[in-house]
């Protein structure tokens, strides 16, 4: 059984008092991820800060100046295990000042979870939450609509939630959203079935996450091979060995396939695919391994081996959606070192064509300033090609960041439209 | 018919090679810090897995505190030879005896924060650009926030309201001169995840992971190992248990479990079955609520 447990990344986004943080707990108290010592400490300062019983909330505390503001800042990542899967929870602020906590913990997640405060309904934090899902891709959603306790567990009100998030989703790029009436507060429908809510008739959260088919949230079409160094063993018996190691970015490999190395264009076949353990006969993503070739050609860092068949895009002129991720805004016709792969070029943000609004989603043409957590689609001219696909269709070879040369701080993240 | 999916274990070994990879092909002068504890040995082993049929192409750095189990340091020297690496170690002791950091007193002394200065002296030493480590994210509160590429001021210091963003799977290692980082291949596993990939790969480990029988003394609910270094108080006793080792440290502070187990399936089922945190046998933990940030905000491990 072991051997098919599978990984799954989700990410939680929601506020201090969507009971986010209830929800991490109950996940991990429910499912037993949680210590005793760990939960001796918890019931020490829940008793210290004078609640009754345990503050399931208090899983999640982090660093010092979190404990102390009772927030979190940053995104902290948590992990627990089931029979059935083994599950890695990016654990964002929601609040609009954090924004870019919530790209980056949502840049490789499968799931997104959005928490939804039943008495409140879905409000412009809901919309952003999810206008963030949807431009990062992640393939599933999972609605949470919690506090159901505070509204007597009405369906009613539940509908009604349903109803408005359907009305955001369906002007998005969205393709699975699940809705969960839940409390996390109670246990309702997190990790066991609610007894209040009989008229549900979906399962519990970790069920729904247990169960989910994820084994199509990579690409396995588009062959991608990043390279990402070249290994020349020194040994007498790996003389003429010469193999480019990376970690396959989308797609399958195998021997003897037709292949061509991007930017260069020279074409080969695949000798071998090899791992310390042995040489596969095919390899698919996200597994790293080394590949040799039939011929001997000049192949580096940065380059990307690809299916003869099936080629990306080299182009120099890019069109990305940017989340600006720096304090310090982006500087007219500024340049930057463009990381995309393995491949580093230096770019330029030669326009920005809108700004949205990301309360309203409205496109905003007349104010272009990229500012801290300003999402914008921008024109970009790189000084050489890269070899990319839509982040559509392909996330690791559709993302982009930028880096700031004078500080070497990671100061945007693109998605290519 | 093959299934295009990875396992978890798969999925984290891959996302492991990946990042050793990176480090390799980012940064001019790596290096492995391995202290012979289970998720160093991991770390080694899957460079060893990264760079093959090459050998792993950077040194291994031992902070070396002088308290340390003898079958470490036996594990550590073959595990060098074996692999024809080459070994940097940093002597806790040589920066006592040149008078850049004071030993601890009282009998809960410890040499834990002392590694910190013999650490940053030795990648400074050595032009380290990247020490590469075993931390995880489950370990510990402040390790949670941690990056895979963390960035290190030139005071070795962590900042951890002030890190950089980390997205997909790019990774930004540029860095100004006498600033280093440090790498966690290994961020996203959790302790169950390193055992049960440890009993899979069949990766050897120091016998003290294993139940044995050893002279150790009570001392705060756990079991010390009894040594030449412990100051022992009067009403303590030395007896005889059998014990294991869930994490290694310095053996003045590592605490033992009393177990049977003595093989890695035995030892896995133990741990599945465990109810305490792997630290909280750590006195260096305990010290206060923020003893790791506060720790790795100065440049620890």
């Amino acid at each position: 059984m072991l051997d098919n447990n599978q990984l799954l990344r989700f990410t939680t986004a929601g506020s201090v008092d969507d009971g986010k943080s209830t929800l991490i707990g109950r996940l991990l108290y429910d499912s037993k991820s949680i210590f005793e010592d760990q939960l001796e400490s918890i019931k020490n300062t829940s008793k210290k800060k004078g609640h009754d019983g345990v503050d399931l909330a208090l899983f999640t505390d982090g660093l010092r100046d979190e404990r102390e503001q009772g927030i979190t800042i940053d995104v902290a990542y948590r992990y627990f295990t089931t029979p059935k899967r083994k599950f890695i929870i990016a654990d964002t602020p929601g609040h609009i000042q954090y924004t870019r906590n919530m790209v980056t913990g949502a840049s490789t997640a499968n799931v997104a979870t959005i928490l939804v405060d039943a008495r409140h309904g879905v409000i412009e934090q809901t919309k952003r939450h999810a206008f963030i899902a949807s431009l990062l891709q992640i393939p599933h959603i999972i609605v949470c609509v919690n506090k159901m306790d505070l509204v007597d567990y009405s369906e009613a009100v539940y509908n009604k939630i349903v109803n408005e998030f359907e009305e955001i989703s369906s002007k998005m790029l969205v393709t699975d959203v699940r809705f969960i009436p839940m409390s996390a507060l109670n246990g309702d429908n997190v990790v066991n079935k609610s007894e209040n809510m009989s008229w549900f008739q979906g399962a519990p959260m970790l069920h729904t996450l247990e169960t989910m088919h994820i084994s199509s949230d990579i690409n396995k079409v588009d062959a991608r091979f990043p390279v990402q160094t070249v290994l020349r063993p020194q040994s007498v018996e790996f003389i003429d060995y010469r193999g480019y190691a990376g970690r396959i970015a989308s797609g399958v490999f195998r021997e003897g396939d037709e292949v061509t190395v991007m930017p260069s264009g020279f074409s080969s076949k695949i000798k071998s695919i090899d791992t310390l353990k042995a040489s596969l006969k095919e390899a698919h993503a996200p597994m790293s391994v080394s590949i040799t070739l039939e011929d001997d050609i000049d192949i580096s860092r940065g380059d990307m081996i690809v299916r003869s068949n099936n080629k990306p895009e080299a182009i120099q002129d890019i069109e990305v959606m940017l989340c600006w991720l720096n304090n310090k805004p982006a500087k007219p016709r500024a340049k930057y070192t463009i990381k995309h792969t393995s491949n580093d070029q230096k770019a330029m943000i030669k326009e920005v064509v809108y700004k949205f609004n990301i309360n309203t989603l409205e496109r905003v043409h007349d104010n272009k300033e990229l500012g801290m957590n300003d999402i914008c689609k921008v024109k970009i001219r790189t000084t050489k090609p890269l070899m990319v696909d839509s982040y559509r269709e392909n996330r690791t070879t559709g993302s982009v960041i930028l880096i700031d040369d004078a500080t070497n701080e990671t100061v945007a993240a693109g998605m290519i439209v | 018919m093959s299934k295009y999916y990875l396992n978890y274990l798969d999925e984290l070994e891959s996302e492991a090679i990946f990042i050793l990879r990176e480090v390799w092909a980012q940064f001019e002068n790596p290096v492995i810090l391995f202290s012979g504890g289970k998720d160093s040995i991991l770390v080694t082993h899957l460079a060893k897995k990264a760079f093959y049929p090459a050998k792993i192409p950077f040194p291994l750095m031992h902070v070396d505190t002088g308290h340390n189990f003898p079958e470490t340091i036996q594990f550590r020297d073959d595990i060098i030879k074996d692999l024809g690496v080459e070994l940097i170690v940093g002597s806790v002791q040589e920066s006592i005896d040149d008078g850049r950091v004071a030993e601890e007193k009282g009998k809960n002394a410890t040499r834990n924060a002392l590694q910190i200065t013999t650490l940053l002296d030795a990648i400074e030493a050595n032009n380290v650009d990247c020490a590469i480590g075993g931390g995880r994210r489950d370990e510990e509160k402040a390790r949670a926030k941690e990056r895979f590429f963390s960035h290190r001021d030139d005071f070795g210091q962590w900042d951890p309201k002030n890190q950089r963003p980390e997205l997909w799977n790019i990774f930004n290692g540029k860095h100004f001169q006498g600033e280093h980082f440090r790498a966690f291949p290994i961020s996203n596993w959790t302790e169950m995840d390193v055992w049960n990939y440890i009993k899979r790969e069949n990766i050897a480990i120091p016998s003290l992971y294993f139940a044995h029988e050893r002279e150790v003394v009570k001392r705060q609910g756990t079991w010390i190992p009894y040594s030449e270094f412990l100051i022992l108080e009067d009403h303590e006793e030395i007896i005889t248990k059998k014990i294991r080792f869930r994490t290694l440290g310095d053996i003045t502070i590592t605490g033992g479990d009393e177990s049977d187990a003595d093989s890695l399936e035995k030892i896995a089922l133990e741990v599945a079955g465990m109810r305490n945190t792997e630290r909280g046998n750590r006195s260096d933990d305990k010290r206060s609520e923020s003893a790791m940030e506060d720790r790795k905000r100065q440049g620890y491990f």
